[in-house]
């Protein structure tokens, strides 16, 4: 089956020279959530407003489900919908009236039983004739969500859906987005939390200066980039480490218990046998041996630090 | 077309103009009784007839456009700058609609409300003086008309303002002088020879002196004229917000 959402040599350039997307070219799976993970002022919230609409594309093309954002925006923007990152509402307006709003605008006719499960879905239905002034910041994000999903969108765009809130709200986001992947939508969300994108999507895109990095698997992006340590505990604590063992890679823990080495699996040769040989030579006596998988975050900071130099 | 957004955003702005509903006759009405009781009672009994119509009569035409063309640039204006103002634009930047839904939808509510408030204005003056409309039909044409073209001209204003200060402007520096000046108060005739002259310039008299023939049945200027210049204003308008949607000016980078 062809992407849902095609991206081909998206270009975004400024009036004054500044190019805050440099040709990204990014395929979307039905049903995926894929999460752009990146620096502030990398590019992603400009990507999904060129997608989307609110900005004009310089080069490239975008088409959702074959449909062109720009020549055939119509179509194209009827399956999307776009959770912005500021909370942009209109404070006087009642939740329900506001979630109708948006249905209209996307030309759906009226669905009170659809309005109804988007609200009974984001725990909003108590609210639904509460004033928006009236609600708090974590709630004002789901009216957000709300009306994204109003028209009944097959793709979703969500911009920094948990910048801002505390961890009990970011797990509810979480668990709304499982929600909306169960009933077939298609999510893409942009993300500077690393643990974010480990904790709930499929593939991870990493931008950085108008430049797509890389889009891959989470599991094989993190097999494949990943540092592995190892962590050699040691019954007799050390004072620093013995002259035959010294190397860059090598440092003692803050309590001298454990010798920890860190590795990368991509390498010809981890070096692992070597070490241990050295060890039993030097005479310390194990206590036992932990390897360790590096995080997200770890990846992503390597990417970005090689970006730049 | 997507008739459903435009009635969306149409109804979306009428709720909030019904939400203040009791300030949006309010203040018109008690405006408009202020100018009675000062231009009509008290000024205007000590003021001639004005080409065979008592004062206070001959100013409810002008009255009436005073208040529809500033409510129409107020409420066009203030109804496209708030969502940007507030950042829910995005939404209609978004949304599957053209430039010519969303004018229709905000120009047709701001109109609406001025045409509101234009009748409530007409019926507040039955209170005060005798009136009769010579030309009914035309007066109504003329008032949808006006209402239409200014809510066009304050969509304009709206998209270009970039801070309230900027949505103040116009209407203060501009249009409120025009409509003073454009004889609401008094007929052209009156003035002296070289400011006649230079009334000729300001649109704002073919469409009051227009509005005011199809009260009394006379007029500044001919009432084809004042048809013209109304239909020149509102295509100079249109032809900008053509433009504007052309070129996603203010709107979309």
């Amino acid at each position: 089956m062809p992407p849902i959402l095609d991206i081909r040599g998206l270009r975004k350039s400024y009036d004054d020279g500044f190019e805050a997307l440099k040709g990204v070219d990014l395929q979307i799976e039905r049903g995926e959530i894929l999460a752009l993970l990146g620096p502030n002022g990398a590019g992603k919230t400009t990507l999904i407003s060129t997608i989307c609409g609110i900005t004009m594309p310089s080069a490239g093309t975008v088409t959702a489900e074959g449909h062109d954002t720009v020549a055939d925006y119509r179509a194209a923007r009827s399956l999307i919908g776009l959770v912005p990152q500021e909370i942009n509402l209109e404070p006087f307006e009642k939740v329900i009236k506001t979630v109708q709003f948006s249905r209209g605008l996307f030309g759906k006719p009226a669905d009170p039983a659809h309005i109804e499960k988007v609200l009974r879905q984001l725990s909003l239905w108590d609210k639904k004739d509460s004033q928006i002034r009236a609600l708090s910041g974590g709630m004002k994000r789901r009216v957000l969500i709300a009306k994204a999903l109003a028209h009944e969108p097959r793709i979703l765009f969500l911009d920094e859906p948990t910048a801002g809130v505390d961890v009990e709200l970011r797990k509810d986001m979480w668990e709304i987005v499982a929600g909306l992947k169960a009933d077939g939508v298609t999510i893409i969300l942009t993300t500077h939390y690393i643990e974010e994108a480990e904790a709930i999507a499929d593939r991870i895109g990493v931008i950085a200066k108008g430049e797509l990095l890389l889009v891959e698997e989470k599991s094989a992006l993190m097999a494949r980039m990943g540092q592995k340590q190892l962590e050699v505990q040691l019954t007799e604590p050390l004072d620093a480490i013995p002259e035959a063992l010294q190397s860059d890679k090598l440092s003692l823990s803050p309590d001298g218990s454990a010798l920890i080495y860190t590795y990368d699996t991509r390498g010809e040769r981890t070096g692992i046998t070597q070490l241990l040989s050295k060890v039993a030579a030097e005479g310390l006596v194990l206590r036992d041996v932990v390897t360790r998988q590096s995080s997200l975050e770890d990846i992503f900071v390597g990417l970005v630090h090689e970006d730049a130099a | 077309m997507n008739w459903t957004a435009v009635k969306s955003i149409y109804i979306f702005e009428m709720t909030r103009f019904f939400r203040t509903i009791a300030q949006s006759i309010i203040s018109p009405v008690l405006s408009t009784s202020l100018y009675f009781v000062v231009f009509g009672a008290a000024i205007g009994s000590r003021i001639d007839e004005v080409e065979g119509v008592s004062y206070g009569a001959f100013i409810v035409p002008g009255l009436i456009m005073l208040s529809v063309i500033t409510q129409s640039i107020s409420n066009a204006s203030f109804g496209i700058y708030f969502p940007k103002f507030i950042g829910t634009i995005f939404e209609l930047l978004s949304a599957p609609i053209n430039f010519l839904e969303i004018v229709l939808g905000y120009v047709g509510a701001a109109a609406t409300k001025a045409l509101f408030i234009g009748t409530i204005i007409l019926i507040t003056a039955f209170f005060f003086v005798d009136i009769s409309i010579a030309h009914p039909v035309a007066m109504v044409a003329f008032l949808i008309l006006t209402c239409i073209s200014f809510a066009l001209m304050g969509f304009i204003i709206g998209i270009w303002a970039g801070n309230f200060e900027q949505l103040q402007l116009v209407p203060l520096l501009i249009v409120t002088p025009l409509v003073f000046l454009g004889g609401s108060f008094y007929s052209i005739s009156m003035l002296p020879p070289v400011w006649q002259v230079i009334s000729m310039f300001n649109p704002v008299v073919y469409l009051i002196s227009g509005f005011r023939w199809a009260f009394f049945d006379t007029a500044d200027v001919p009432i084809l004229t004042s048809l013209l210049a109304i239909g020149a204003f509102t295509a100079i308008c249109l032809g900008l917000i053509w433009w504007i949607f052309k070129t996603g000016w203010r709107i979309r980078e």
